[in-house]
């Protein structure tokens, strides 16, 4: 008898559609779907895919709890050996779906659980509490995940023990195990000197741990005297995107004048964003950017003023490191031009 | 983004729909907003009653810059 998995993805990769099915509620199949059938493979019949789960990835975030209940549901029901999520690569709200998803069913079910994405996915902030296997950043990195995962998965199914992440290939969760090393520490804290003084590659025993966080600035304190610009990461544009911001994996931001426009419409502004449906941004560009209402705000005196320029890209797929850039170049741009506080708007 | 506006000395709110990822990227004032394709606004609403809704988040927006905060907060309308 072969062991049981349940597998979660996405409304893409079971081929439903892309974001214009992002809504999609979940809904149980039998067997496997899309990429569930390279795991298969990878298995030759010692474990199998019986039921896979898809769900849309706005529904997702959206609708966490009611999401989340339904799926516990299902996987409850069926009693898998293990269950599977994604992997979902850079996709956020697919990766965010992935891991919690996986963190519901491993706290409250008690059954083994493990995912796949890419380092900068959202979803990689629960690593210390779900096994997430590392993975590129796009779809073209199936060919390469599927058999690591496969292997990992077989592993926990097993119930054997798994080794270090460098070489099970999942990201480091915070836990330690003591082993004895073949060399002492003196000597290979000098092997590693002479590595770094050669200009070789080293690897660290203890990487030194990241925290990038920026303390809260003052509040502002009169409104009615304060310039508030607007930035969105959600790619609204003037209408032809004439910067060519490109839809997903975006290279740069754009600047753009917001003299004389009383409200956006769909005549002069438009959606550039590739990773949403952008029906209603197109039909009216103030539900993600909201000029109407700030210079309704302007007029009242409530504010000083709507800064005259906004600064829009498109945060889809995006690196971590553009996005830091951009903002990191037009802040200095804000500061310049006297902006007290920003308003930014994300879809 | 809301992490290098805020480095850069600007107090900066962020108006997004899926906010532990707000949290993950240290957003440290958050507005929780509609829904992904449209956070500032609800196309089942009549034309005034979005206006009304649109105001009233980013009304709430303004209120979290006004606000001193410590720490990560979000702002629920």
């Amino acid at each position: 008898m072969s062991y049981r998995v349940v597998h979660y993805i996405n409304q893409f990769f079971a081929n439903i559609g892309g974001e214009e099915m992002a809504h999609v509620a979940p809904e149980l199949r039998e067997g496997f779907v899309g990429p569930g059938m390279a795991f298969n493979q990878a298995w030759k019949g010692e474990a199998e895919i019986v039921k896979t789960i898809v769900c849309g990835d706005s529904y997702y975030a959206e609708h966490e709890k009611e999401a989340k209940a339904q799926i516990l549901e299902w996987v409850k029901a069926e009693k898998p050996d293990i269950f599977i999520a994604g992997p979902a690569f850079n996709a956020g709200r697919y990766g965010y779906a992935c891991a919690n998803v996986a963190l519901a069913v491993k706290e409250e079910l008690g059954i083994p659980v493990l995912t796949g994405m890419y380092v900068e996915n959202p979803g990689a902030d629960l690593k210390n509490k779900v096994l997430i296997y590392e993975t590129a950043n796009s779809a073209a990195g199936m060919r390469k995940a599927a058999p690591g995962m496969a292997k990992l998965a077989l592993k926990l199914m097993k119930g054997e023990e798994i080794g270090a992440s460098c070489q099970e290939g999942y990201m480091p969760n915070g836990i330690r195990k003591n082993f004895f090393e073949k060399e002492r520490g003196s000597k290979r804290a000098v092997d590693m000197l002479l590595k770094k003084l050669n200009g070789e590659h080293f690897v660290t025993e203890y990487p030194m741990p990241s925290f990038d966080r920026v303390a809260p600035n003052p509040a502002i304190k009169d409104l009615s005297k304060a310039t508030i610009a607007l930035c969105t990461s959600g790619g609204i544009v003037p209408k032809g995107n004439p910067d060519h911001i490109e839809s997903s994996s975006a290279s740069h931001y754009g600047e753009y004048s917001l003299d004389g426009f009383d409200k956006l419409s769909s005549a002069d502004h438009e959606t550039a964003h590739g990773g949403y449906d952008p029906v209603y941004a197109n039909e009216d560009p103030n539900r993600v950017l909201p000029v109407d209402v700030m210079r309704e705000f302007e007029r009242e005196g409530k504010i000083g003023k709507l800064h005259n320029l906004y600064y829009a890209t498109v945060g889809n797929g995006t690196a971590v490191a553009s996005a830091k850039a951009f903002a990191a170049e037009y802040a200095q741009k804000l500061k310049k031009a006297g902006v007290d506080a920003v308003i930014m708007t994300s879809t | 983004m809301v992490k290098e506006i805020e480095r850069a000395g600007i107090p900066v709110v962020h108006m997004c729909t899926v906010t532990p990822i707000s949290m993950t990227v240290g957003a440290n004032r958050i507005v929780p907003t509609i829904a992904i394709p449209h956070p500032l606004g609800n196309p089942s609403l009549s034309h005034d009653e979005e206006y009304a809704l649109r105001k009233k988040l980013v009304n709430r927006a303004l209120e979290a810059l006004t606000t001193e905060v410590t720490e990560q907060t979000i702002f629920e309308v």
